[in-house]
């Protein structure tokens, strides 16, 4: 097959251009390697490149939470060329090194957080077909590096030699391995229904959105998810007015500009993965018919336009939370982990699993998404029943207390003043 | 063939840091060393097909283990500006039991080496690896996870290890929990 201009066009639309340049190329021993070059310089570029976007809409955004107008100036009325200027402005800027700064650990870390984050997207499915790689342990993928960038935080504070730096790692790591906890759990229950880890079998499995299925995983998952990226209102390690900006304080210019990069690209792929694994990634209501089949030559194109609708309406309410939500006090952060979201969610599986093998093989997706959305909402139920009366006692014995305190207090002057 | 050439890259990769691990002056550059050799161990799993493996090695010795090391050695930061070498009076003992070690393994596989295969593909011998059908390696977790539950496989050794994970998980907080002030 000859390669034709018109057709390639055709396939860029139809998201098919690996298929058809395959078909060009015949089966040389070159072409699978070259394409998986073009496909993995492709995902990098994007991660990368999408970040402007996402710094120009934060900023927007937030502006107008907090009743401002926001960039303005830089390339027309909505200040759409702003992020450009920003990333100008980080390049021009001096790197400085600090004195007494661990050179490895502290060259290393900002391309170290940027790699994790950009590995991340290989197994996002963005459109049928339209995946880097479609592996069988997709989301035990994901876990896996997102793991690794622990480190590279450690090796940021560590490296900096600065007690700010050290500290705001400590919280980082802290915060991150517990968090990490929740997040795997609750991410097992998708993977309990579907049936797979592979992140395009999640999606195919989304007859209805595992948020309507499961809206308490979705939650517990959700929540994890902001600490992990360490978010608004988890973002303790960066916490300004306590370690100033934590473990990245001492890095300048472009190396700085990689750890805001890295925590754009992550804020973005965890919206994309709960995208994926909640709201029936590129899938859209009837269309998805349409989507897998191929019968339908726009159908993978619809998918991307709904999986990016998805993800940046995602994105746009980490901005929301960011806006609104003031910063947790550690101890708050650390209790509500342990105490809450991971007997939560363990006692969550349990009641999904136990539920899943009890309903009979064959009934409609829309009666088990019925039973399961019940069980869920009983689940929710029982446990802010149990908070409820824990604030209560808590509440009664502090009064109790307090009550007891100030008439001791009272009888302590009577005796006093009656002594005199 | 050009699968050979990353392996052996990668194993030298490995080696090279387990090297650093053991020589290194400073204890954090011999922790960094360690993770990059346990990435490299992740890398020789990912090229015998072995993904989850290789994963959850990234999961369970650079995100946890690794990170616990780290601790260790950041919480006595006075160890890092020493300037003694890593090597104390013993080096002729451990250089004698890693050559037997060496040795046991090289005598075990040559005692396997039936099992090597022998019919050389387009001219290469593939070295201590056959090929594997692509549909054993995308059914291999689910294979796993079937094997881990079911009672003709391994579920005795799988509960007993959450036994042990359940006792060790109680055991701690037994341990971590505020003590009452009679017993203080």
């Amino acid at each position: 097959m000859s390669f034709s201009f018109l057709e390639f066009l055709k396939s860029l639309v139809e998201l098919t251009t690996g298929t058809y340049l395959r078909q060009v190329w015949g089966d040389a021993p070159w072409v699978d390697p070259t394409l998986d070059v073009i496909g993995a310089l492709l995902v990098a570029t994007f991660g990368l490149l999408i970040v402007l976007v996402l710094i120009w809409l934060e900023r927007k955004v937030i502006a107008r939470f907090q009743d401002r107008i926001g960039p303005n100036r830089v390339g027309g009325k909505y200040g759409l060329l702003q992020p450009v200027a920003d990333a100008l402005k980080l390049l021009t800027k001096e790197i400085i090194t600090p004195a007494g700064a661990d050179l490895w650990a502290y060259n290393l870390a900002p391309f170290l957080i940027v790699v994790t984050v950009l590995m991340m997207w290989a197994v996002m499915p963005f459109a049928p077909g339209m995946i880097g790689v479609d592996l069988n342990i997709g989301l035990f993928y994901v876990l896996a590096i997102s793991s690794v960038s622990v480190v590279t935080i450690l090796l940021a504070g560590w490296g900096s030699n600065n007690k700010y730096a050290l500290l705001g790692a400590f919280r980082a790591v802290a915060q991150m391995v517990s968090y990490e906890v929740p997040m795997i759990l609750s991410l097992l229950i998708p993977i309990l229904l579907a049936r797979s880890m592979s992140t395009v079998d999640i999606v195919e499995a989304q007859a209805v959105p595992f948020i309507i299925v499961v809206p308490l995983s979705a939650l517990i998952f959700f929540i994890s998810s902001l600490a992990e990226m360490g978010r608004t209102p988890f973002d303790l390690l960066e916490a300004e007015s306590e370690i100033v900006a934590g473990f990245h304080i001492e890095y300048s210019g472009m190396k700085f500009a990689m750890f805001m990069l890295a925590e754009y690209a992550s804020a973005l792929f965890m919206s994309g993965l709960f995208v994926i694994v909640f709201l029936g990634g590129y899938r859209f209501f009837g269309l998805e018919t349409y989507v897998t089949s191929g019968g339908f030559a726009l159908g993978n194109l619809i998918g991307l336009v709904a999986f990016f609708i998805k993800m940046f309406v995602m994105f746009s309410v980490l901005v929301w939370i960011r806006g609104t939500l003031p910063r947790f006090r550690i101890d708050q952060m650390m209790d509500f982990n342990w105490k809450f979201l991971v007997p939560l969610s363990l006692a969550l599986i349990l009641v999904v699993a136990l539920v899943d093998k009890a309903l009979p093989v064959g009934v409609s997706a829309w009666t088990q998404a019925g039973v399961h959305l019940v069980s869920n909402v009983l689940v929710g139920a029982v446990a802010l029943e149990i908070l409820r009366w824990r604030g209560r006692k808590q509440r009664e014995a502090q009064e109790g207390r307090q009550e007891g305190l100030e008439s001791v207090g009272v009888e302590a002057t009577v005796a006093e003043a009656v002594a005199h | 063939m050009i699968e050979q050439i990353i392996f052996i890259v990668i194993s030298l990769f490995t080696l090279m840091m387990g090297w650093v691990v053991v020589s290194n002056n400073n204890l954090f550059h011999a922790a960094l060393a360690l993770m990059a050799s346990f990435l490299g161990v992740a890398g020789l799993y990912v090229m015998l097909d072995a993904g989850f493996l290789a994963m959850a090695q990234l999961l369970v010795y650079i995100g946890a283990i690794s990170i616990l090391i780290i601790f260790a050695i950041m919480l006595t930061r006075r160890m890092m500006r020493t300037d003694e070498s890593p090597f104390n009076s013993q080096p002729g003992l451990a250089g004698l039991t890693a050559v037997s070690v060496f040795a046991v393994i090289g005598f075990i596989l040559w005692q396997m080496r039936q099992f090597w295969p022998v019919e050389p593909m387009e001219g290469v011998s593939l070295a201590f690896k056959t090929p594997v059908p692509d549909s054993m390696i995308l059914d291999s977790v689910a294979a796993m996870g079937r094997a881990f539950v079911s009672p003709d496989a391994f579920v005795l050794p799988f509960e007993i290890a959450s036994v042990l994970l359940l006792a060790a998980l109680i055991g701690s907080i037994w341990v971590a929990w505020p003590k009452t002030e009679d017993e203080a």
